[in-house]
């Protein structure tokens, strides 16, 4: 048994972590090789597996980089690859391509109805919250019938974007007889999605990581009544329950990443999402009360990361949705 | 990272597997299925049968007559005992006064005392905590003055566990009055048949005299009887603390209790359907269950680090505090889930009633008998509250 990283996994998050001290910028990350590291070898990289997924992610979550990598590598490149769109997605890793997915529709939540349909070979619906549309060269889009292929400035296709609490942008995407080539099933999607959601816990990982850091820091520093508030043993308390749900998170993306191909995934998928959903929430709004006032200022360092706790939980199915897809997975 | 057992962990689990399946009596787990009270001699039966395969002391060296087993044979062992219903391994010798005696005990007492825990010549209780002192362990208040070559020892003792069928008892006792709380403490080893001492049994709220007050009236124990030096008790206890906190999280009992309830909310009905289909009980069995794979992981990350050498810090004490709200969450769940069964409670019958036969499945009566006595989880062991002031402690330093 053995929780820990191979040398290469700690290699690159090291490199990975002092790039970013640096630069946030896409292109360097895609010069170090950072989405070659969230492939396996046949799909173009030369990582991919779920400790490779989550040393990447639990880094840029802690570094607040915002990046194309979950969108446009992990879940877009992770498809076509499955679909057998190998030049495509080699593009996708290397970062010469930019792919956008469309999955969800408006008013439907999480996994919801799809409506958006394929009629000789042109796509007509509407799409919700599709993250990276704007800058994408292809978007992957969830119709009645499976998965589509279009180009990012398609014919009939219009956005509407807007920003994200946590960095990122989306838009409502509106499909109007855009041509569209099928690339296959939905369940194309299975593995690519858990990938997604490994990523995303993981970077949710690395925010409450630095959030629990920053917390402590400053209940050792800040004063009232003439003692640091962290000698107050409901201050205490509550830090030490904070620690433990944090741990708890930590093991559930330990467990995802180490079932991410095992005949478990779809169990651990549910688990670990809800865990870290309702995790990232809990420690998104005990950190802005441990602080205080300074916790709700936006010149402080803790707002984006109570905003991109927030997101990962609201994102791919929140909490109450995986509880709910645990209880199915389990009963079936 | 390899989240899988090893090939030599998983082919001792099939043999302790194996064991369970050929050497325990169903006699045995099904009370401790059912989450009935064992006697003292069905304890001493299994003790008895797992000495004989020299399993009953997994955490001893060898050279002690344990098996010397790794941190995660024993963690294997404990979670199938569990699984399997088998009955507890008594702690005060096994776990607690045992690794005591062989890091600080003189050869003597080693000679004298570890056999006679394996064997079961000797029953040992814990002295610890006082009416005075629960959490504040280090202001005991029960006296051991020196007279020639024996200690005369004052004073009261209370929720010992099991004392009542006890012969031995370890106590830690204040020798110097005059030095600071922690320094003027001695661990003491006394013989419950000294004159002098009284055990008087404390009926808990689930009906059951688990633990006892124990009274110490000018009671003469040998000086031999001091484990190792006079006034530095507080660092034995210390470590005896910490190898009471092994398996601290009860992953195979919440296991086995989340399996147990699944069961019963299966065969209860509610609106129709059984209840395990009710959306509202449904949730609450999967968030349980969903903390305890959780936990689970937590617990092997650590023997993980255990194994490599590393002294676990605040961890431990998460797991106290997540381990024992799952375990309290399963006990809630389990007791809900018999709906009015969990009414029924042992109590002096009236005449020709048959309080002995309660209503409902087997489980019904055991499942607010666990409830109420596992309320204990989260006050022994160090309250719930002190392992938080621990994990802020080690992160704050404050």
């Amino acid at each position: 048994m053995d929780f820990g990283f191979t040398e290469e996994q700690t290699m690159l998050g090291d490199s990975l972590a002092r790039t970013l001290e640096r630069s946030t910028d896409a292109a360097a990350l895609f010069d170090l090789g950072a989405g070659a590291a969230l492939m396996t070898e046949d799909a173009g990289g030369f990582g991919g597996t779920g400790p490779d997924i989550l040393m990447v992610f639990r880094t840029l979550g802690r570094a607040g980089a915002v990046t194309p990598l979950l969108d446009s590598v992990v879940l877009g490149a992770g498809i076509l690859s499955a679909a057998g769109e190998g030049d495509l997605a080699e593009a996708a890793v290397g970062g010469e391509a930019r792919i956008a997915v469309a999955l969800d529709e408006p008013g439907q939540r999480y996994e919801g109805t799809v409506s958006t349909t394929a009629i000789d070979g042109r796509l007509t619906g509407e799409k919700s919250v599709v993250q990276g549309a704007e800058d994408a060269t292809h978007l992957i889009v969830r119709a009645t019938d499976g998965l589509y292929l279009i180009e990012g400035g398609a014919e009939g296709l219009s956005l509407r974007g807007y920003g994200l609490m946590d960095g990122g942008r989306a838009a409502e995407v509106s499909l109007k007889d855009v041509p569209a080539r099928r690339i296959g099933d939905a369940d194309l999607l299975d593995r690519p999605l858990a990938a997604a959601i490994l990523a995303l816990c993981a970077d949710a990982l690395g925010v409450m990581e630095r959030a629990v850091d920053l917390t402590t820091d400053y209940l050792k520093t800040r004063k009232q009544f003439g003692r640091p508030i962290g000698s107050f043993q409901a201050i205490q308390h509550r830090m030490a329950d904070l620690l433990t749900e944090v741990e708890q998170a930590r093991s559930a993306v330990w467990n995802l990443a180490g079932n991410l191909d095992g005949p478990d995934r779809d169990r651990h998928v549910a688990a670990t999402k809800s865990l870290v959903g309702r995790t990232a929430r809990l420690v998104a709004e005990e950190t802005i009360q441990l602080h205080g006032g300074i916790g709700m200022t936006e010149e402080y360092e803790l707002a984006p990361m109570a905003r991109r706790l927030l997101a990962a939980d609201a994102r791919f199915g929140d909490s109450d949705h995986h509880l709910e897809r645990f209880i199915a997975v389990c009963a079936a | 990272m390899d989240m899988s057992f090893s090939p030599q962990d998983q082919a001792f689990r099939a043999e302790v597997r194996q064991f369970l399946q050929d050497r325990l009596p169903q006699r045995l787990s099904e009370k401790v299925r059912l989450f009935q009270e064992l006697t003292k001699a069905e304890i001493e039966e299994w003790h008895a049968i797992l000495n004989e395969k020299g399993w009953l002391a997994g955490n001893w060296p060898r050279q002690f007559g344990g098996a010397g087993w790794t941190a995660i044979q024993r963690h294997i062992f404990e979670e199938e005992s569990a699984l399997a219903h088998a009955p507890r391994i008594l702690p005060f010798g096994i776990a607690m006064l045992g690794p005591v005696l062989q890091k600080f005990g003189s050869k003597e007492q080693q000679d004298r005392f570890l056999p006679r825990i394996l064997d079961g010549q000797d029953w040992w209780c814990q002295g610890y905590s006082e009416p005075g002192s629960g959490s504040d362990l280090a202001s005991v208040k029960t006296t051991a003055v020196r007279d020639g070559d024996h200690y005369v020892v004052n004073g009261q003792k209370t929720w010992t566990t099991l004392g009542q069928h006890a012969n031995w008892i370890f106590c830690l006792v204040r020798t110097d009055p005059a030095a600071k709380a922690q320094e003027g403490i001695s661990f003491l080893l006394v013989d419950l048949r000294s004159p002098g001492i009284t055990v008087r049994p404390i009926v808990l709220l689930d009906g059951n005299p688990e633990v006892n007050e124990v009274f110490f009236d000018d009671v003469r124990v040998p000086a031999d009887n001091l484990v190792g030096e006079e006034n530095k008790g507080w660092t034995y206890a210390k470590y005896l603390l910490t190898h009471e906190r092994t398996n601290i999280a009860g992953v195979g009992f919440a296991t086995a209790g989340l399996a147990a309830l699944k069961r019963i909310a299966r065969g209860q009905m509610s609106g129709g359907k059984p209840l395990s289909q009710n959306p509202l009980f449904a949730v609450q069995i999967a968030q349980v269950e969903i903390d305890l794979m959780a936990m689970a992981t937590t617990n092997l990350r650590l023997l993980a680090q255990a194994a490599a050498g590393q002294v676990p810090g605040a961890e431990s004490s998460m797991l106290k505090l997540k381990g024992t709200q799952i375990r309290q969450a399963i006990n809630d769940l389990t007791r809900r889930a018999v709906g009015p069964w969990a009414l029924a409670f042992p109590s002096e019958g009236l005449e020709g009633a048959n309080d002995d036969l309660p209503p409902g499945p087997p489980e019904a009566a055991g499942a607010t008998r666990a409830y109420l006595n596992n309320r204990k989880l989260s006050i022994y062991g160090g309250s719930n509250e002190i392992q938080r002031g621990i994990i802020a402690k080690s992160l704050l330093g404050l």
